[in-house]
């Protein structure tokens, strides 16, 4: 189609919307740095006392390790049981195993509430109510379904003449795995890796109803923070929230190029 | 074990700790959940019931079916025009045209409700640039109010809708549009009557995943809705958490889950559900 005006309008409005998904964000900086002791726009001073405040604070620094560890854990988790899950899927590729991997993906779209209401109806009985592991393993399931496409977005690409070959040459099932098959969907997995991390450090629904005091999430204190609507300490947690979200959108778009540049070869 | 083998395929061995982790601990609850909407407090359709009885419960499913539509509508033609501006575009510029989007996708939901929060209030950016240049003389009510839900959830959308449309228009191929236009259609015939057709499947998927991300949305409704717009998932928060009636709370859930489950069937009659959540995933 030949470059109309009609083309060249919607290029300009699909820019105006690509920042208006961006920018709102950016108004976290100029909060997170206001010197009044409540949310305001700071008026020609600027104190950096939200930002001390929040790594001063034990509250905020114990909330950042909880979420690091349980993010951790759950991105381990779902990577090992997502990673295997997709081999074994790709490796059966029946209709059964289809119904399978379709099954598997549903926690990522059912209604986050609803997740929520059958790991808080489960987690009572099983007094997994407000404690690590229960946060780690809802977070796993939710994520897995993630590691699960991204390897198996990988897989797809593999060759299954290779398995063949180190099947052939004498490799045992483990070997192939461990030799052949992980170091080519290598990105897959990391990515997988990646973005569990992130689904289980932001995830809030689910988290607000498993979750009481002992264990105290850095989403479920932003969510405090927001509902209280008064401290600016939330507005310095967001900017840092948006810069780490940037360093590690960085690094998955590092890892996705090294990921073409390897398919190319 | 052989002749195990021999009937199952060995993939299996090691699907299982994944399926059977899936199956004990989220299938499991939800049947649950199922089942205490026709059994809690007392087994029958009374939980169902109640929705005919009095129009509290009515008004909360249509104001959120009602919210739902209307973000779904927004954000597809939004997504409609970004994606349509990405594939007709170089490749540098939809480079950059990717990274904005898919940095808005990764933004945490808490950290953008928060922004909207400072920009909407009554005191907000928003409301106070305007008064400044004299384009309002009272600030604008846009939060405590479906307004402010609906922007805080087209905005949080708008990802959602655009990638299973750029996943459909990439693969169109162009040449098409050019016999098109050689066989004497113009630019506005060609795109309504050859372009829109091809994408359909995109669009059918891009707003089921958008209605259906929109029906169980939490976070944005309860804090810029502030209590005034009350949907279905704050209703069953409040349920669960505050009144403790399982069997209302367990009714409404089932009645959401069996709308998802059903345009997820619709959905993977028009486009690979894996495709559309492998283009989200990414």
């Amino acid at each position: 189609m030949k470059p109309g005006l009609f083309s060249f309008f919607n290029r300009v409005g699909a820019w105006v919307l690509l920042l208006f998904l961006v920018t709102p964000a950016l108004i976290a900086i100029p909060v997170s740095l206001t010197p009044k002791r409540f949310l305001s726009m700071p008026q020609r001073e600027y104190s950096l006392r939200h930002f001390q405040k929040l790594f001063t604070s034990e509250e905020w620094l114990s909330s950042f390790f909880q979420s690091g560890v349980i993010a951790l854990s759950c991105s381990a988790l779902a990577t090992l049981l997502g990673t295997l899950c997709a081999i074994g899927l790709w490796r059966v590729s029946s209709r059964y195993s289809e119904l399978v991997r379709a099954f598997l993906l549903l926690p990522l779209i059912i209604p986050q509430i609803i997740s929520a209401m059958a790991f808080y109806r489960l987690w009572i009985p099983l007094g997994l109510l407000d404690s690590y592991a229960g946060l780690i393993l809802a977070h796993t399931i939710l994520a897995a379904p993630m590691v699960l496409i991204t390897v198996s977005a990988s897989l797809a690409t593999f060759d299954p003449k290779l398995e063949q070959a180190s099947k052939n040459l004498g490799a045992s099932n483990w070997t192939t795995m461990r030799r052949v098959i992980l170091p080519s969907i290598r990105p897959g997995v990391f990515a997988g890796a990646l973005f569990a991390f992130i689904l289980s450090w932001d995830e809030i629904v689910v988290t607000l109803f498993i979750s009481k005091y002992s264990v105290y999430t850095l989403p479920r204190r932003m969510w405090n923070g927001i509902r209280e609507n008064t401290d600016p300490t939330v507005a310095a947690a967001a900017v840092i929230l948006i810069a780490i979200t940037l360093i590690a959108f960085a690094v998955s778009a590092v890892l996705s190029r090294r990921n073409a540049r390897a398919q190319a070869e | 074990m052989q002749a195990l083998n021999r009937h199952i395929h060995p993939g299996w061995l090691i699907i299982a700790p994944l399926l059977l982790m899936v199956v004990a601990l989220y299938l499991g609850p939800i049947l649950n959940i199922l089942w205490l909407s026709v059994t809690d407090p007392e087994p029958g359709f009374g939980n169902y019931a109640k929705l005919t009885e009095g129009d509290a419960l009515i008004r909360i499913v249509w104001t959120t079916v009602r919210i739902c539509i209307i973000t779904t509508v927004f954000s597809v033609i939004f997504g409609y025009s970004i994606a349509y501006a990405m594939v007709h575009c170089h490749q540098r510029q939809k480079t950059y045209m990717l990274t904005l989007l898919l940095v808005s996708f990764w933004i945490s939901i808490l950290v953008r409700t928060f922004a909207w929060l400072m920009l909407l209030g009554r005191k907000g950016l928003v409301n106070v640039t305007l008064e400044d240049i004299g384009l309002v003389a009272e600030p604008i009510a846009f939060m405590r109010n479906e307004l402010g839900v609906l922007i805080g959830m087209v905005h949080y959308m708008i990802p959602y809708a655009v990638l299973p449309l750029l996943v459909s228009m990439q693969s169109i191929d162009q040449r098409v549009m050019d016999a098109s236009r050689n066989l004497g259609a113009s630019g506005s015939q060609t795109f309504w009557r050859v372009y829109l057709p091809m994408t359909m499947p995109g669009l059918v998927a891009s707003t089921l995943l958008v209605f259906i991300l929109s029906l169980g949305f939490y976070v944005t409704p309860a804090v810029l809705g502030g209590g005034k717009v009350l949907m279905v998932a704050e209703y069953i928060s409040v349920q669960l958490l505050v009144t403790l009636k399982w069997g209302t709370a367990a009714m409404l859930a089932a009645i959401m889950l069996f709308g998802v489950l059903a345009m997820l069937w619709i959905m993977s009659r028009f486009m690979k559900l894996s495709t559309v959540f492998g283009g989200a995933a990414r």
